[in-house]
């Protein structure tokens, strides 16, 4: 086995969200609901997705699908996990909770903000929130336990 | 004692196929994952074939967290909202030539949902079926398992609740 290569020198706050961001946005399913990166960073994340009528759940309201927005949560979640200090190689949802506290309203940007805010060497706890254009009352919360990924040969 | 004579099992399939299809056609979200569902009697098995969008780690690759909660939960709500359709496309209430999606009755609402992910999604099709475990007048409560190769080894399931829909104005 050849010995780990010496990390580059830390990247500025600014790189490392700009490599974070363009990370996440190059998922697939991320592109296919034009998910956008707001923050990153110390175990948080704000990602939003804009209105789309192909991810309408009530043909008669025009009100989002659940799913769409689980699919929002759960990438803000995993996000949050990627950032925390301790920085995870990888991480897997364990489980996700996710509570829908009104509909959101048709037409306006869905903005969720995670934060993850315990880890231990295998889990890590995460709680989330998502909002539409108005403030108050969220539109769904989430909490959710993800799986820390060591580096391979690391040694912890 | 006599009964009437039951009806020609094409008519009793395409009603009920019917029923179906607008119930699922009418979900612009069911369209965007691809999501079908295949009937026998009156179970629902949902099919989410395989597609590029919906991969969530590259690397791996595995289907989306989220894409997985998002099949789950779609599966649990057309079946509620099946079970619930179920009686009058039997009694023939539904009038089958002013099926469209704004004549359907409301579809359930999701109070929470919770996914187990027990395995990562590969990539390939999946499949899932929902069992609805309690259903009131006013909430219900249904589990979802979703599988890929093999049905016995499920790669996610969840539990949701969900308001049903009101039928005074339905």
């Amino acid at each position: 086995m050849s010995a780990t290569p010496t990390p580059p020198p830390t990247d500025s706050d600014a790189s490392k969200l700009e490599l974070a961001r363009r990370f996440i946005e190059a998922i697939p399913h991320s592109r296919a609901l034009s998910m956008r990166v707001d923050a990153i960073g110390g175990g948080a994340a704000t990602i939003s997705m804009p209105y789309d009528l192909r991810l309408v759940g009530d043909p008669r309201s025009g009100v989002i699908h659940g799913g769409a927005v689980s699919a929002l949560m759960d990438t803000c979640c995993g996000a949050a996990v990627m950032s925390h200090p301790e920085a995870p190689a990888g991480t897997a949802t364990i489980d996700l909770r996710i509570d829908y506290m009104r509909a959101a309203t048709p037409g306006q940007r869905i903005t969720a903000r995670a934060e993850c805010y315990h880890i231990t060497r295998s889990v890590a706890f995460v709680r989330a929130s998502a909002h539409d254009e108005e403030a108050g009352l969220p539109v769904a919360s989430a909490t959710g336990a993800f799986t820390v990924e060591r580096p391979k040969g690391g040694t912890q | 004692m006599s009964r009437p004579k039951p009806e020609p099992v094409q008519i009793v399939k395409q009603r009920r196929d019917a029923a179906l299809r607008t119930l699922v056609s009418g979900v612009p979200y069911i369209q965007f994952l691809g999501i079908e569902f295949d009937r026998r009697g009156d179970e629902l098995t949902a099919t989410l074939p395989f597609d590029e969008k919906l991969i969530g780690n590259p690397m791996l690759p595995a289907l989306h967290g989220g894409v997985t909660a998002a099949f789950l939960e779609v599966t649990a709500i057309i079946e509620l909202s099946w079970t619930l359709l179920w009686e009058d496309v039997e009694a023939g209430r539904i009038d089958l030539s002013s099926l469209d999606p704004t004549h359907l009755p409301r579809l359930p609402k999701t109070i929470d949902f919770t996914v187990d992910y027990l395995r990562s999604g590969l990539p390939r099709d999946a499949y899932a079926r929902a069992r609805v475990n309690r259903s009131g007048r006013r909430y219900a409560s249904v589990h979802v398992e979703a599988w890929q190769d093999n049905r016995t080894r499920m790669f996610a399931q969840a539990t949701g609740h969900f308001v049903m829909p009101d039928l005074s104005n339905g």
